[in-house]
């Protein structure tokens, strides 16, 4: 190959760099391992995670159970391996998968239009503020303390720069929903977009209807987002949201310490021009057969740049993937018996204990320690092989007393015992 | 023609909709042992729903043949080369796979105590420090989700450091061969986007560019090598200009694979990059994505960084959230795990001699090509190749074939197309990147393959232009499917 380059070695063909860009010595890495070294080093750094513990941790990651179908479908190099599905004539395995996925988020969440998904829910959330900030033309952006905690600061870090002032109105202090009086104080003439979660960050449904109307009135858009997809298989899909933006974790994507996660945003049809990220369209090719490819990219970076709807170029397909596989063996009726039995042992744990709020909750909800600390409870699990609830002082001060708890199918009674008996 | 591709058998399949019938399933659940809770009474009659319209309903083998028969309808990288430019499509190997699913690691929850999340946070610490050597940088931070998210975090830390000096200024400047995110970044960030032009070497201009950092200007933001696949080669002398009048030299770094113990852009003046792990460090691309775009920066941004940041606090590690600087988060948790396992077992399994010889046989793979085919291709710039190379269809235009028809007539050949029609700088662009995966025999046969095609361009345009012929799908009409967009499924 260096003969017909015409070069002596391969390192001539560096011989251009300046002098005072090259690196003089070699990179301090350690010479390479070998396949078994390298399982060996993971499986190390996953027993130093310890593992067998019974976990009542939510609060936007979920434990489920994951079908087999799944990760038998997307270790597929098929669809790992392939790259964004540009070249429509060979890209029509994940180009179906996607459209599969965009109308069964539609059918989910009451919406007409999803997109192919987003990095996560917080990136989705903020991208959904932005996009009702274009439709709206006004910049302010309303959001319920109610909502996932991380989630609002990421909308901050986004926003900032934007002209876009975020404000936060309450949460009632009984019930654990958003204080509808003071979002009627806050909101003006001057708001785009209110932003809502439900379930909300404390598990509790929310008020979507009534913050809807509230918002509509004044002529902004009503932003809901949602963190457990599971719950979409028993509850209402709140139509009168004008924008979706969630998290689907839930859907066989695993916790894996925080991601890969995958958001999508969903909306109705008159808004599809300012969604961000990607979209996939039914199309003909010439023979006249159906086929997919991606579509109205001139909303994006490649062709739009400084003017597109957002920066998203590289997205979640793989996981969106997850999602698909997961929603088509849960089905109709599986999707609905997954809720049924999340709700089933959330409310049987919190029968042995007293939720902290009164609002009707799905998988999560908060509980006041009174006079025990959080963190020593959670100590005193752990030597139970359990790990307790997410301590909420860290995100509400006025909550420092109180955890939040979730359980899923996967919770078993006995540990939901043991961990009612300790928490009692 | 013992260089096409033939066709194999191909299953039709309908869309998962279309496959359900009422009551079949797929999913097992285990008997409640808790009572059932009455949805009713425990959410609400007006909070429940009825069922699910038009969900699917299928059994598991339908479900299964369902997506296997989709997956064989796209092309991939286990098949076979991928040259798209700028993207590095590299073989990603199966290891990274399994080390990521390990239940340890795979099931940990992000709010799981420190004290049993420190085989994760081990990974995350030791993955920094890997890219902090590999860049020459000072700090690296994992959070970003991807490499256009890397670009945001890394201008509003720039945005915040000039803040911090009394004037976050007002313009970023883009070189004109430069990626889309970039200036779509750059307007999140809140700056104004002002292109600069590059030299007839493909290269950045340094007079126009010392024309154009003014007190205005916040950073410059370089890919490098650059989309045409050459080496700035005056980077330090634009970082000087740039830093003189004090300002900040931005990298993508989505070009890492042409650098890797070579040269370090920490060394040649950049105070802030991107990495795409998706591209430079083999984790797959999945389609579109999960990627993930850390960002390493130099000692003067580390204030900056996005909360929590990893401390090590005697032999533990602990997440930071008390940092008064910070720009803030930009995702939720700490980054894309999984997608971060992968990259450190590719970074393992190579070791840093390892990494090296890949930047070197991609750079070899890169050249010979452009030797191979630059008698049949123009080649716009005659500057050295580093990574890619970037043609142009000037001589295939005079019959009427353009780049996106030549890439067409690839498929056919059993390659995927490379980059059509990017850079812009370029007319008619074929951007070429075979990486390091790829053996000399592969690479002769898609030498083979462009030849060929610039023959039938010559004798037989026809062909080219109504390509690709061998797939399963014919030329999608993607004009008519904007025009009237249908985005999901509906019952007839």
């Amino acid at each position: 190959m260096l003969d017909v380059i015409g070069a002596a070695s391969v390192e001539d063909l560096f011989a251009h760099l300046p002098d005072a860009a090259r690196l003089h010595r070699p990179l301090e890495l350690p010479p390479g391992l070998s396949e078994y070294e390298i399982v060996r080093y993971f499986q190390d750094r996953a027993s130093q995670n310890s593992t067998g513990f019974a976990s009542f941790l939510g609060a936007g990651a979920y434990m489920h159970f994951r079908p087999v179908l799944v990760d038998t479908v997307v270790s597929r190099g098929e669809f790992l391996t392939s790259y964004t599905p540009y070249q429509a004539e060979i890209s029509q395995g994940t180009l179906t998968t996607i459209f599969e996925f965009q109308t069964m988020m539609c059918q989910l969440t009451g919406m007409d239009v999803a997109n192919a998904s987003m990095y996560d829910g917080s990136t989705a959330m903020a991208e959904a503020a932005m996009m009702a900030v274009r439709i709206t033309g006004k910049g302010r952006v309303l959001v319920s303390r109610a909502v996932h905690p991380e989630y609002r600061q990421v909308l901050r870090t986004y926003s900032v720069n934007q002209g876009m002032p975020v404000e936060e109105f309450g949460y009632a202090a009984e019930m654990g929903t958003l204080d509808l009086e003071d979002l009627d104080r806050k909101l003006d003439g001057l708001t785009g977009a209110v932003i809502v979660q439900s379930p909300n960050f404390f598990g509790i449904v929310e008020r979507v209807r009534e913050a809807a109307e509230l918002a509509h009135e004044r002529g902004a858009l009503l932003i809901l987002v949602f963190t457990e997809a599971v719950s979409l298989g028993i509850l209402r899909p709140s139509v009168e949201a004008d924008i979706v933006a969630g998290e689907l974790q839930s859907f066989a994507i695993p916790p894996s310490y925080g991601g890969p996660y995958a958001g999508v945003i969903a909306t109705h049809e008159k808004y599809i021009r300012q969604m961000p990220g990607r979209l996939v369209g039914q199309a003909v090719d010439s023979n006249g057969n159906r086929a997919f490819c991606l579509t109205l990219a001139t909303r994006e970076q490649h062709i739009r740049r400084e003017k597109a709807t957002s920066n998203i170029c590289t997205n979640q397909a793989l996981l969106a993937l997850m999602a698909g596989v997961f929603m088509t063996v849960y089905g109709k009726h599986g999707l609905r018996e997954l809720a049924e039995q999340n709700l089933a042992k959330s409310h049987y744990l919190a029968g042995k204990l007293r939720p902290r709020f009164c609002g009707k909750f799905f998988n999560e909800f908060a509980i006041q320690l009174e006079g025990k600390s959080p963190e020593r409870v959670n100590r005193r699990l752990l030597r139970k092989k359990i790990i307790g609830g997410l301590p909420l002082g860290r995100f509400y001060p006025e909550l420092a007393d109180s955890v939040l708890l979730c359980a899923t199918e996967t919770s078993r009674r006995a540990d939901m015992d043991t961990l009612a008996e300790v928490l009692a | 023609m013992r260089s096409r591709v033939r066709p194999n058998i191909s299953f039709n399949e309908p869309l998962i909709f279309e496959r359900s019938s009422p009551g079949k399933v797929a999913y097992q659940l285990p008997e409640l042992d808790v009572p059932a809770a009455d949805p009713l009474a425990a959410l609400g009659p007006e909070n429940t729903r009825s069922e699910i319209e038009d969900f699917p309903e299928v059994s598991e083998v339908e479900a299964i043949r369902h997506y296997t028969r989709l997956s064989t309808w796209n092309y991939a990288i286990e098949y076979g080369m991928y040259p798209l430019g700028s993207c590095t499509m590299k073989y990603n190997p199966r290891i990274n796979e399994l080390v990521a699913r390990l239940d340890g690691l795979a099931l940990t929850h992000p709010y799981r105590p420190e004290a049993l999340a420190q085989g994760s946070m081990e990974i995350m610490a030791r993955l920094q420090a890997s890219l902090a050597e590999i860049t020459g940088m000072d700090a690296v931070t994992l959070q970003p989700a991807a490499g256009a998210q890397g670009e945001l975090t890394a201008l509003l830390m720039i945005r915040a450091l000039l803040a911090s000096r009394g004037n976050p200024r007002r313009k970023v400047l883009i070189p004109d061969s430069a990626h889309g995110t970039n200036p779509a970044s750059a307007a999140i960030a809140g700056y104004a986007v002002q292109n600069i032009k590059s030299n007839d070497a493909g290269m950045l201009d340094i007079a126009a560019l010392e024309q154009s950092v003014t007190e205005d200007v916040a950073a410059l933001m370089v890919t490098n090598p650059n989309t045409l696949g050459i080496f700035e080669e005056n980077i330090v002398h634009a970082a000087e200009v740039l830093h003189a009048r004090g300002a900040l030299l931005y990298m993508d770094g989505a070009n890492m694979n042409a650098l890797m113990g070579i040269a370090r852009p920490g060394d040649f003046g950049v105070d802030a990059l991107h990495l795409n792990l998706h591209k430079t460090f083999s984790t797959p691309h999945g389609g579109g994505g999960p990627g993930a775009g850390p960002v390493a920066v130099k000692q003067s941004l580390e204030p900056f960084l996005p909360i929590p940041r990893l401390r090590s606090v005697g032999k533990k590690w602990a997440w930071d959230y008390e940092r008064r600087h910070s720009i803030g988060r930009v995702r939720a948790f700490y980054g894309s795990f999984g997608v971060l396992v992968r990259a450190l077992a590719y970074i393992l399994a190579h070791g840093g001699p390892g990494l090296r010889k890949v930047t070197l046989d991609a750079v070899l793979n890169a050249n010979y090509l452009r030797k191979k085919l630059e008698g049949v291709y123009e080649l716009p710039y005659q500057s050295p190749t580093m990574h890619e190379v970037v043609f142009s269809d000037d001589r295939q235009a005079r019959h009427g074939v353009r780049t996106g028809e030549i890439a067409k007539r690839l498929i056919d050949y059993g390659f995927h197309p490379y980059t059509v029609s990017f850079p812009l700088i370029v007319r008619g662009a074929l951007m070429i990147e075979p990486t390091e995966t790829e053996t000399k025999h592969e690479l002769d046969r898609y030498v083979e393959a462009m030849t060929q095609i610039a023959e039938e361009v010559e004798n037989d345009p026809e062909i080219v232009k109504g390509a690709p012929h061998e797939t399963r799908t014919s030329r999608v009409d993607e004009v008519a499917a904007a025009r009237k967009p249908v985005l999901r499924w509906k019952p007839v």
